[in-house]
């Protein structure tokens, strides 16, 4: 069995074309879903039930519901109802590629609110205790202590999202985008090489996944040197 | 003139008191030694003051200027006025029993948080303080160090440096050498004498009675909530009057 890196070679421009949408899906979701998380995460740490109830309830659902069907709902099934299609947000929600945006940040979101919630609990009481004891008010607390430092121990399980996310963007290509899977799927319809076509996915999405390993690495190295073994 | 006083101050777990009215008045300069075996309430007492624990019932003035407290829904005391509450806590700095320095900051970073962010000084200065301080309680070559990566010992005199920097009026120990491996105990019994000696108020909760005997100029004992002896600490020492005392000092003679 020979692999024909013609018709690779030939579509490599495809395949970076979807890279960027790709990218562009990734960083987007990742952007407002971080944006929207970490309210999120503070609301689900409240011991107040009418604070906590309701980011419980939207992590609990997105989480408990596949994306795919999240990405349906949001493409096929708001276009259902007229009161939707007659509304100002249709030039938007009529794009395929807004609604890939709009469904993952919301999944993305649902997941890293309850990385940062578990990591907003593991903050030693003590390290509270100390920042109250000097006279920080809640609000510079939060902003000063419990959020730098709750952010900083989320950073493993955050990567491991954020490749999770990555790799979940290929479902973008049922919704007709063309990002690096879409890619694949046009190349396999037009020379019948499914196999050419998407190992060729495959390695772009691998080279993507070391890339962001090693970002990962790099920021782990940086922010949490704190809870390394001492060097020297 | 007092610097730090607390009136009948009543604290309550549910129904089980376990402070039954403890009253402390410090003048400037006074080092106070509160002893007492475990369960006596007297690291409750400490963070009554600073209110990391809810009194039932009580006041505190510092400085003349009193805490205004009301009662929450569960009959507890707090504070009336967030700001005020805050201001006097920067001027109350409190050093733990497990240190409790900020995990992710270094050493230096750990001592400018509060003066530039709490109080607003510039960090130029607060960063020339900063090494003022971590040299006088001699931890300078530990600066740029994550706390993980310290001894407890160097810990907790970074710890007693970050509370020096807000320049507060009265420190509170909350048994600063109990979380330390033995030899690791007189660097910071050594460094909380210098400050004693400079004249800063101090209370401290403690079961070093060498430290209470030697440093201190007031000593209580406080036993089942209550305070059941107090008064110069090389007298009350030397001749216990009460029989709760003379046990609790035979169990902890050394």
């Amino acid at each position: 069995m020979m692999l024909d890196f013609d018709v690779i070679w030939a579509s490599l421009p495809l395949f970076f074309s979807g890279l960027k949408v790709t990218l562009e899906l990734l960083l987007i979701a990742l952007g407002v879903g971080l944006l929207l998380a970490v309210p999120l995460a503070l609301m689900r740490v409240s011991k107040n039930p009418l604070i906590n109830f309701p980011a419980w309830l939207y992590t609990y659902v997105i989480r408990g519901t596949p994306m795919l069907v999240q990405l349906f709902l949001i493409y096929y099934g708001l276009g259902q109802f007229e009161a939707v299609r007659e509304s100002w947000a249709w030039p938007w929600l009529s794009q395929a590629s807004f609604c890939a945006w709009l469904a993952f940040a919301i999944n993305t979101s649902a997941y890293t609110a309850e990385i940062l919630a578990g990591s907003l609990k593991a903050t030693p009481g003590g390290e509270i205790e100390a920042a109250k004891a000097i006279g920080m008010p809640r609000l510079m607390m939060y902003r000063r202590i419990v959020l730098p430092s709750a952010l900083r121990r989320a950073l493993p399980q955050y990567s491991n999202e954020v490749i999770m996310m990555l790799h979940t963007t290929s479902l973008a290509s049922l919704v007709t985008l063309v990002d690096i899977t879409g890619a694949a799927r046009t190349v396999n319809s037009q020379y019948y090489m499914p196999f050419e076509a998407f190992i060729t996915a495959a390695v772009f999405y691998l080279c993507l996944t070391f890339c962001l390993v090693r970002l990962f690495k790099h920021l782990e190295g940086r922010y949490l040197a704190y809870l390394a073994p001492r060097k020297a | 003139m007092y610097k730090l006083e607390v009136h009948d101050l009543h604290k309550r777990y549910g129904s089980h008191e376990v402070l039954k009215g403890v009253t402390l008045t410090a003048k400037a300069g006074d080092v106070t030694s509160i002893i007492g075996s475990s369960g006596s309430g007297k690291s409750t007492f400490l963070r009554c003051i600073n209110l990391l624990e809810q009194p039932y019932e009580g006041r505190i003035v510092l400085n003349g200027e009193e805490l205004k407290l009301v009662k929450n829904k569960h009959g507890e005391l707090k504070a009336a006025d967030a700001k005020q509450l805050a201001r006097i806590r920067s001027r109350l700095a409190m050093v733990f029993q497990h240190f409790n320095l900020w995990s992710h900051m270094t050493a230096l970073e750990n001592i400018i948080e509060a003066p530039v962010h709490v109080l607003g000084v510039s960090k130029k200065e607060a960063l020339e303080k900063a090494e003022y301080y971590l040299n006088k309680v001699g931890v300078a070559h530990r600066k740029d160090a994550y706390p993980a990566h310290m001894s407890g010992g160097e810990q907790q005199r970074v710890a007693i440096a970050r509370a020096l920097a807000v320049e507060p009026e009265v420190m509170l120990f909350d048994e600063p050498t109990s979380a330390l491996d033995p030899e690791l105990v007189g660097e910071v019994l050594k460094v909380m004498r210098d400050l004693a000696e400079e004249g800063r108020t101090m209370v401290v909760v403690t079961h070093e009675m060498g430290f209470a005997r030697e440093v201190s100029n007031q000593l209580i004992f406080l036993h089942q909530g209550r305070v059941e002896e107090q008064g110069c600490p090389r007298e009350v020492l030397a001749n216990p009057s009460s029989q709760r005392l003379q046990q609790f000092l035979t169990g902890s003679l050394k």
